[in-house]
């Protein structure tokens, strides 16, 4: 992908990103409810990513994504997920002590089917949320990285 | 010379995969199911989320998720060290 892609593609472009990137956030969100959690809200929020790639060419996103924001954003996630871990060390690893506790994420769940309710979930909304960084930032640098080393050999195999 | 050898290697591969289909159990109904039985009647009330499997994935076995995350970091760390010199 050297170049841009035609006008039509552009404008599709445009139309549709918002949606993506805005059903990928949904799905991280939602994660302790619905099917999807913060691997798939992450692959969804990168291919919105690898859309803008193939639309507008190595040359010109590299104006409005930063491969060094998200290289950070990625190490944040997991360290972010590896903390929230850590903090339910009282009881042991992992264990989720915001669940039931009646602050932010812990209102205690309806037993049985409900419609459900976003303020539940304890550390597992938390978790999707840092995990869905993780990994839409590290599919990001992925499609980033290999896209522009492979504009500079095509450049160096022209001359 | 080679081809019959493959040949009948095919065969008893297949013979072999068609038992283990015959004899496979029925869907839904495990030899064990205490674990099953234990997350499906607990979940909901310990962990206070709907999605049984986002509880099992991020809370219970949250050591496969973690494991999932640093082969993901892994991955990327391998492709930018992959491509350092060229996309200098």
């Amino acid at each position: 992908m050297i170049g841009g892609m035609s006008r039509i593609v552009r404008t599709m472009t445009t139309l549709i990103f918002g949606f993506i990137m805005v059903y990928g956030f949904y799905v991280i969100a939602h994660g302790h409810l619905s099917p999807g959690g913060g691997f798939q809200g992450g692959a969804i929020v990168a291919s919105a990513f690898a859309l803008l790639l193939v639309t507008y060419g190595t040359s010109q996103i590299q104006s409005f994504l930063s491969k060094d924001l998200l290289s950070i954003l990625e190490s944040t996630g997991l360290v972010l997920f590896i903390t929230f871990a850590f903090l339910g060390l009282g009881a042991t690893f992992f264990y989720n002590f915001v669940s039931n506790s009646g602050g932010l994420f812990g209102t205690p769940s309806a037993i049985g089917v409900n419609p459900g309710d976003l303020n539940t979930g304890g550390t597992i909304t938390l978790m999707n949320m840092a995990v869905g960084l993780e990994v839409l930032a590290a599919l990001g640098v992925i499609v980033l990285t290999m896209s522009v080393a492979s504009e500079t050999i095509h450049k160096k195999e022209k001359q | 010379m080679k081809k019959p050898v493959f040949f009948i290697a095919f065969i008893f591969f297949l013979a072999f995969m068609i038992l283990v289909a015959i004899g496979m159990r029925p869907f839904g109904e495990p030899a064990i199911s205490n674990m099953d039985d234990y997350f499906i009647e607990n979940a909901q009330a310990e962990t206070a989320a709907n999605n049984v499997v986002t509880t099992i994935v991020f809370d219970y076995r949250g050591f496969d998720t973690l494991g999932e995350g640093t082969v993901l970091f892994t991955a990327v760390v391998g492709i930018v060290a992959l491509f350092r010199e060229v996309a200098k």
